[in-house]
């Protein structure tokens, strides 16, 4: 493949996976509310569309029609700034994630299901996700509001404590595949044992301890339910993003909702086996089947998200910083040394 | 793009409906593989989210009406007259878990070479490993009864960190 048409590609792996992210963060809202309407005894969004289906086209309408509020005590560049790094950044760590196969379209161009095939992609999703707590500590300071602050530093604070956590739990999985290539990861998880269970990490590999530290800690980072002290409605109004309005505000969301559609491919990647499943028939069906079975996976995880919210109450700072530091850390710490342990033994 | 263009991708080489010049660059430059060439769409992919991040926010500048009131330019805080300054103190447990962050961040990201080539190890790099983590749960165990990681108040009333 030459360099003009591998550019030509990659724009347009890059608009496709935009415009699926984009979807799904839009329908992944209104899949929030319909789920939670029903567990509530409600129905959700009707109105707009048949189902509500085109409720977040209306939403979005009216987010950009919204008064676009910059209030006279915020620090100006860094308030605008703020929803700008966190949707970027949550936007960006999408780029590394591997979806399927290779694909050979005609006979020049043969590309992967990706946007980059970087030897190191775990590390730069762990980077570039790291980078969007900038986004929270800085609206939180700019805004200039005792509840902005509180929120941004709460925020700050539970997520650099379960980053901790969720960085050793992806020791285990490290140990088992030996290599940070995400694509690699899953080519590690492939094939049965006793004839018909997957090889995932979570089974064959013994990594069911460092899935649910993982998921806990994937929960705090991206501040859902039971973790979103940073924006406890009832004590802080809405915590970082209270100054906010129109499509600054709506942009905390999207950041939000895109990175659980992140975290979701990346616990789907480590531990369930990535797009690996029933594959069979012609080869446009080769292609697409393993999109289908990393993306139901996928769905189940953004499912369990909504699921949690309609389900738990919240914590407690105490209880969450507690949590995290004495029951996630120490238990992640024993299973890398346990699967070091059997790895090493083994090898 | 004309129609050609749609069987771009499953034709060999029909080309013709990109200008010359672009259809000479496309043939002629070999795909080299390097570092900067697999880096490449990731930073495409980043500038795309920046431009993405930039037009939203200014189009809901363009778009959105503005009548602003003193009332709405002023700090939330529920609806009562605003109370004192923001930037007064707050916890130094903040600041706490921010220094301790680093620690055992550094920490764990010593762990990820390590685990990659575990295998290689064997028992040997096992060993080591477990050496250095006995020392990482020392300086934990320590801070725990130290009362660093408590965020009630016992160990405030105590006078201790």
């Amino acid at each position: 493949m030459s360099v003009g048409l591998f550019i030509l590609v990659s724009l347009v792996k890059i608009a496709l996976v935009f415009f699926i992210l984009l979807t799904a963060v839009a329908y992944t809202v209104w899949l929030e509310r319909k789920v939670v309407g029903h567990m509530q005894n409600r129905w959700g969004p009707t109105r707009v569309g048949p189902f509500g289906l085109l409720q977040p086209a209306a939403d979005g309408v009216k987010f950009l029609f919204k008064e676009d509020l910059t209030p006279p005590h915020v620090h100006k560049t860094l308030y605008i700034a703020a929803p700008m790094i966190a949707v970027m950044f949550a936007l960006t760590s999408i780029a590394v994630i591997p979806f399927g196969n290779w694909v050979a379209i005609g006979d020049t161009i043969y590309t992967p299901l990706q946007i980059t095939d970087v030897n190191i992609g775990l590390l730069v999703i762990l980077g570039v996700t790291s980078l969007g707590v900038y986004g929270i500590a800085l609206s939180g300071w700019s805004s200039n509001n005792k509840y902005s602050l509180l929120g941004g530093l709460r925020a700050s604070a539970q997520m650099i404590s379960y980053e901790i956590s969720l960085g050793l739990s992806l020791v285990g999985v490290l140990i088992l595949s030996g290599s940070f290539s995400l694509r690699e990861i899953v080519q590690a998880q492939s094939g049965h044992f006793w004839g018909f269970i997957p090889k995932w990490n979570i089974f064959y590999g013994g990594q069911f301890v460092a899935f649910f530290v993982y998921l806990m800690a994937a929960y705090a980072e991206t501040n859902r339910i039971p973790f979103d002290l940073p924006e406890a409605e009832t004590e802080l109004v809405a915590g970082y993003h209270t100054e906010y309005s129109a499509m600054k505000f709506a942009m905390f969301f999207m950041a939000e909702y895109a990175n659980m559609v992140t975290v979701g491919c990346l616990a789907t990647l480590l531990f369930l086996g990535g797009w690996s499943g029933p594959i069979f028939g012609p080869y446009i069906l080769q292609v697409l089947l393993p999109v289908f079975w990393f993306v139901a996976k996928v769905f189940v995880f953004m499912f369990i998200y909504i699921w949690v919210r309609g389900t738990l109450p919240r914590f407690r700072y105490d209880q969450l910083m507690a949590f995290g530091w004495k029951f996630l850390l120490p238990v992640a710490i024993a299973n890398v040394v346990i699967t070091a342990l059997i790895v090493a033994l083994r090898s | 793009m004309c129609a050609q263009c749609l069987t771009l991708f499953a034709l060999n080489s029909s080309l013709e409906c990109f200008p010359n010049s672009v259809a000479n660059y496309i043939d002629l430059a070999p795909m080299p593989d390097n570092y900067f060439v697999r880096y490449l769409p990731l930073l495409i992919h980043f500038l795309v989210a920046v431009g993405f991040a930039s037009v939203v926010v200014t189009l809901s500048w363009l778009i959105g009406y503005r009548r602003p009131s003193r009332a709405k330019m002023s700090p939330y805080e529920c609806g009562m007259t605003p109370i004192g300054d923001t930037q007064s103190r707050f916890s130094v447990k903040f600041y706490l878990v921010g220094m301790l962050f680093i620690l055992f961040d550094v920490e764990a990201v010593f762990l990820y070479p390590w685990a990659v080539i575990l295998r290689k190890l064997k028992m040997f790099g096992f060993w080591e490993m477990f050496v250095y983590i006995a020392i990482f749960l020392v300086g934990f165990f320590y801070i725990w009864k130290k009362g660093a990681l408590d965020w009630a108040a016992p160990s405030a009333k105590r006078g201790e960190v």
